[in-house]
């Protein structure tokens, strides 16, 4: 009886540390701070559920020693492998890895279920529904998540699509979630296990269905949503196995999820069924209007010698920024703007990166300090008194067809105002256009000027430009 | 059961109401710039799932129980830890002008 007090009241610290240690993350001070209580919480739960083995003791289970031998050999293959493969992914990779991640803890909780279903221990139906209800939502995101990981690992480069595709999901889900009727009104009943398997295949194949027709571009969202699925199965599970540390945690996580899922919708202009079901990406051309005007070049020793005799320049990077690995030769040549007294501020855009977040991570890592990086609300005003607005990589996001073209893809997408600086300097591989396929009436307006190349080399040669003129 | 005294459905939606709530509440006031972190932070929070899957392999009584409960607690493991250390290094970099080093 003691154990069960003990084993309730680490699960009460774990949640409570959880809350806490997650609102310290709502500020950079903090926020390290914030990961290492939840940290605690995490070691004081799994810890304390070993605690359970002494009341199977006295019930006398002649499998025990074994399963504490096989949960210590899980524990450790599993956190190891975890830990080593976070400690050297690169931050570009970042998002894939919390996809893999996530779709680790969706089967987890699939697996809870699936060992309470095969079970003959009779649950109540409500106990028996929720776990059945849990094990369809984890199924999908442990498959789900695989394919975005793949997607944004280019593991998978083309999206998959056929005509009737969303009549066939359907069709999957329909007969998925009638077999989770059927498992639970026949569980004990050994047809009910059949059932059962059929009942998981189904759900497994319906993650992947889903997410296989979603272009790689729209996967940050769908992570976000899985990472919110993930934590509604936990917090399912948790009811069914009478938890409250996991209902707790897992329903914190499923709503901040659900709501990071639809800010990141919402800064991409996009709804969230428009995400699932819509094939965006297939409109190549639509709504392209015919843009006046010619695209100026610039040279890159020019561009860097008037940033540097500027009184203040914002920067507006993208993923190509990232994807170039220009991050610390950028922080080079701002250093020698800092050094010549110019006002350097960074502008990013909600969905900059391939995350809302990601840029400032990718930042962070260069070593950009992050109170000179500013978000859009925060900085679009600026522009109008800016000298020189610097685009690196970055696209869609500047371009100012979205505030005024209603045919445009884009249309309504909030974007960083750098046509209204005195002087645009857009730094780009080549013509080629966004990922929305939609031409940017920006790079052709009279204050702008583009530098071609590639953004490493640009910078390198902006950075020597700077440094010959003789600080 | 690890509580003492079974929950009623009740009590339960009590629980997922509030931390319905809860979970809302601490992300809207998160800055954008810690949105990467955060959802790696939060995909560490569902990694509890560990703890469920402990139960239902130090539980099991047949050996379907024991393969996929030990499925399930490396599975689990690996989100925990997974998303850990990858929080915590992410979170490492952010830095002021101010502070240097560290």
């Amino acid at each position: 009886m003691y154990v069960q007090h003990l084993m309730g009241l680490s699960g009460l610290l774990a949640a409570g540390l959880f809350i806490f240690g997650l609102k310290r993350m709502s500020s950079p001070v903090t926020a390290l701070s914030g990961i290492v209580v939840a940290g605690v919480g995490m070691v004081a739960a799994v810890a304390a559920s070993f605690l359970v083995v002494f009341d199977l003791m006295h019930a006398g289970n002649d499998r025990l020693g074994v399963n504490v031998a096989l949960a210590l050999v899980a524990l450790a293959v599993g956190a190891g492998w975890a830990w080593w493969k976070g400690g050297k992914v690169a931050m570009t990779a970042m998002p894939q890895m919390v996809a893999l991640y996530n779709g680790m803890g969706g089967g987890a909780a699939a697996s809870i279920a699936a060992v309470a279903l095969s079970g003959d221990a009779g649950g109540s139906p409500l106990i028996l529904g929720v776990t059945v209800i849990g094990a369809l939502i984890g199924s999908v995101s442990l498959t789900g998540s695989v394919i975005a990981w793949a997607k944004l690992d280019g593991k998978i480069n083309h999206p998959w699509r056929f005509g009737g595709q969303r009549i066939v999901n359907g069709v999957i889900f329909a007969a998925t979630a009638l077999l989770g009727v059927g498992v639970v009104i026949f569980h004990g009943v050994p047809s009910g296990l059949s059932l059962a398997i059929l009942f998981f295949f189904g759900a497994l194949v319906f993650g992947v269905m889903m997410t296989l027709p979603i272009g790689g571009a729209d996967m940050p969202v769908v992570i976000s949503l899985y990472n919110a699925f993930t934590g509604l199965a936990v917090g399912l599970e948790g009811f069914a196995l009478q938890n409250p540390a996991l209902m707790i945690a897992g329903m914190v996580v499923g709503s901040a999820g659900t709501l990071l899922t639809a800010l990141m919708a919402k800064a991409m202009n996009r709804s969230l069924s428009n995400v699932l079901f819509s094939n965006f990406g297939d409109l190549s051309g639509a709504g392209a209007a015919d843009v006046k005007g010619e695209m100026k070049s610039a040279d890159a020793s020019d561009a860097a010698i008037n940033m540097r005799y500027a009184s203040s320049v914002i920067i507006i990077p993208g993923y190509g920024l990232a994807v170039a690995q220009a991050q610390q030769k950028l922080y080079e040549f701002v250093k020698l703007l800092q050094a010549a007294g110019v006002d350097v501020k960074f502008a990013i855009h909600p969905v900059a990166g391939r995350m809302p977040g990601h840029m400032n991570v990718l930042l962070a890592e260069a070593g950009v300090p992050y109170d000179i990086i500013f978000d859009m609300d925060d900085i679009n005003a600026d522009f109008v008194n800016t000298d020189v607005a610097l685009v690196i990589g970055a696209n869609d996001v500047v371009n100012p067809s979205a505030r005024t073209d209603k045919s445009s893809p884009i249309y309504g997408m909030p974007i960083l105002n750098a046509d209204q600086a005195h002087q645009v300097y857009v730094i780009k591989r080549g013509q080629g256009k966004g990922y929305s396929g939609v031409e940017n009436t920006l790079f052709y307006r009279q204050n702008c000027s583009m530098v071609y190349g590639d953004a490493q080399a640009v910078l390198t040669q902006m950075v020597q430009s700077v440094k010959d003129l003789g600080a | 059961m690890i509580i003492d005294s079974s929950m009623t459905w009740l009590i339960a939606l009590y629980i997922f109401m509030l931390a319905a709530f809860t979970g809302y509440e601490v992300i809207s006031r998160v800055p954008s710039i810690l949105h990467t972190p955060l959802m790696s932070g939060s995909n560490f929070i569902h990694g509890i799932v560990v703890v469920g899957a402990l139960h239902a392999l130090l539980t099991a009584t047949g050996l379907f129980g024991q393969v996929v409960g030990f499925l399930g607690v490396a599975l689990g493991a690996a989100n925990a830890a997974g998303g850990y250390v990858v929080t915590d290094r992410m979170l490492a970099m952010f830095k002021t002008s101010d502070r240097k080093g560290g």
